[in-house]
């Protein structure tokens, strides 16, 4: 039942029985603040596709979870018709190909290069920018100059990418837009509470509007993690990755 | 028509656009896209690169990660293998299709894809050479060839457990994916070829762990596209060491070839 064992039994569906399918039950396991579990539900909403959402502790995780991803044990999970799938960007392709009936809009580029492009900037985003971001975060004195300054370089490349467009994918978000919108609601969050600046509307004036455009978005804005929990709660945990008490 | 003239590559024509392959012997991850390509009956050329001696063509294409594999078609490049090979699959389509049908398959063939390798890559740029870090199988493999006595024993028994795993994913199919070869057999079949350097590196072998996934192994070496494409596992060695050689590597236990 697990993604361990995908292909049994291998039937193949017809039509009829997929969008039955599609119309069966959609839980997401998550967590409240994950950045991770937040972009799959943006591709979620995008798509008008009713969800249970079942927030995760991460210290003590329930047995579905672990049941449903036993493999990296990680949230983001979605179980569609009883199925799971792990790892947002994953998951989030998956809800575009799952969900495509006319009515709904492509997330994905439809023009092979453009898609192409799309899965290697995300990508980009999750190696080099992400972990960036985590320096920053945790970093002091040196260390978070020096790490200010990689993630600056690291979301020029990104910019460059945007190439004066509205959006990532164009007029509407698409894919790259959900894959690192993450970063529209976190990078203020942390420039507050490592006290730097990294993203002002001087050096970084494309992104700086396409973060304002981003959260504007009605898929996107009904579903923030409320402001002062999630500060309170990053502040908490940076004093004490900075104290070395937790790695 | 592909062929070197006067040391220049020209590139072979696929419909009305060139493809070019930049890759590197031992790659892994370039050795997928050639399969990839072969599979599906491209016309391409094919560029050999000296990782330590990057071409201009190389750092053009992909100025951001400068690493092969680069796809470059109709003048564009495309880089990364996972998402090179869903762009080949798009483009030559449907002749065959790499990746399955149902989008729940599709899912499980990239997140495993994504799993044996691909996560999280740190570039450590040494000289001119950029070793990938950090990737699940491929991490384990670079620690067991790089590192001292004690981090390559934990390195060896997490590379095992990963590729039990795969075993168990394989069950008793003949392919991932069933009778199909696919995706999800490109992107692994092409760690195979480093298997008798991990072996040998770690001391340890893997048919007593994982026979299954070794005879799947086998029968993926019987298809064309494999057979021709992989390099044999003694050239991967010979390679493994000379890289080591190359980038200062010490071993207790030194290995004359």
């Amino acid at each position: 039942m697990l993604m361990l064992n995908p292909y049994q039994p291998v039937t193949v569906m017809s039509s009829s029985e997929s969008s039955a399918m599609a119309k069966q039950g959609v839980k997401l396991f998550s967590m409240w603040a994950s950045p991770f579990g937040l972009r799959v539900e943006w591709a979620l909403r995008l798509k008008g596709v009713d969800y249970l959402y079942i927030n995760e502790d991460l210290h003590n995780k329930s047995p579905e979870l672990l049941r449903f991803n036993p493999v990296t044990k990680k949230i983001p999970v979605l179980v569609h018709g009883g199925r799971p799938i792990a790892e947002s960007l994953v998951i989030i392709e998956y809800i575009d190909e799952a969900w495509s009936d006319g009515a709904r809009r492509p997330i994905f580029p439809q023009d092979p290069f453009d898609r192409a492009q799309a899965r290697f900037w995300a990508k980009f985003a999750d190696d080099r920018i992400l972990p960036a971001t985590f320096s920053v975060y945790s970093g002091t004195g040196e260390e978070l100059r020096k790490a200010v300054e990689e993630l600056q370089e690291a979301l020029k490349t990104l910019e460059g990418a945007l190439g004066g467009k509205k959006f990532f994918g164009g007029e509407e978000i698409g894919y790259l837009d959900i894959a690192v919108g993450w970063l529209a609601y976190w990078i203020p969050m942390i420039e507050e509470l490592a006290g730097v600046t990294v993203v002002s509307r001087e050096n970084f004036q494309a992104i700086h509007e396409w973060f304002e455009r981003f959260l504007e978005e009605e898929a996107v804005k009904e579903k923030l993690p409320p402001k002062e929990k999630m500060y309170a709660l990053n502040r908490a945990r940076r004093e004490q990755l900075i104290s070395g008490e937790v790695s | 028509m592909a062929g070197l003239v006067g040391g220049v590559f020209t590139a072979a024509v696929a419909g009305d656009e060139e493809v070019l392959l930049l890759s590197w012997r031992a790659s892994v991850f370039g050795l997928r896209v050639r399969i990839a390509l072969e599979e599906k009956g491209v016309r391409y050329a094919y560029k050999e690169e000296d990782v330590f001696n990057k071409s201009d063509l190389l750092l053009q294409s992909n100025p951001i990660h400068r690493k092969v594999p680069v796809l470059i078609h109709g003048g564009r490049s495309v880089c990364e293998s996972l998402v090179i090979l869903e762009y080949v699959d798009q483009v030559w389509d449907p002749s065959p299709s790499l990746l399955p049908a149902d989008p729940y398959h599709r899912a499980s063939a990239r997140f495993w894809a994504d799993f044996a390798g691909n996560k999280r890559s740190l570039s450590v740029i040494h000289g001119k050479v950029c070793i990938y870090g950090k990737l699940q199988i491929y991490e384990c493999e670079r620690r067991i060839r790089h590192n001292k006595y004690k981090d390559r024993e934990a390195a060896k028994e997490e590379l095992i457990g990963h590729l039990k795993l795969l075993e168990e994913l394989l069950g008793d199919k003949v392919y991932f994916a069933g009778d199909s070869f696919g995706f999800l057999d490109i992107a692994l079949i092409t760690f195979s070829c480093w298997f008798y350097t991990f072996e040998t590196f770690g001391s340890f072998v893997l048919e007593n762990e994982c026979p299954r996934l070794l005879a799947w192994v086998r029968r993926c070496m019987e298809r064309e596209s494999v057979a021709k494409v992989l390099p044999s596992p003694q050239e991967v060695f010979k390679i493994a060491c000379m890289v080591r050689k190359k980038l200062g590597f010490v071993d207790e236990k030194e290995h004359a070839f």
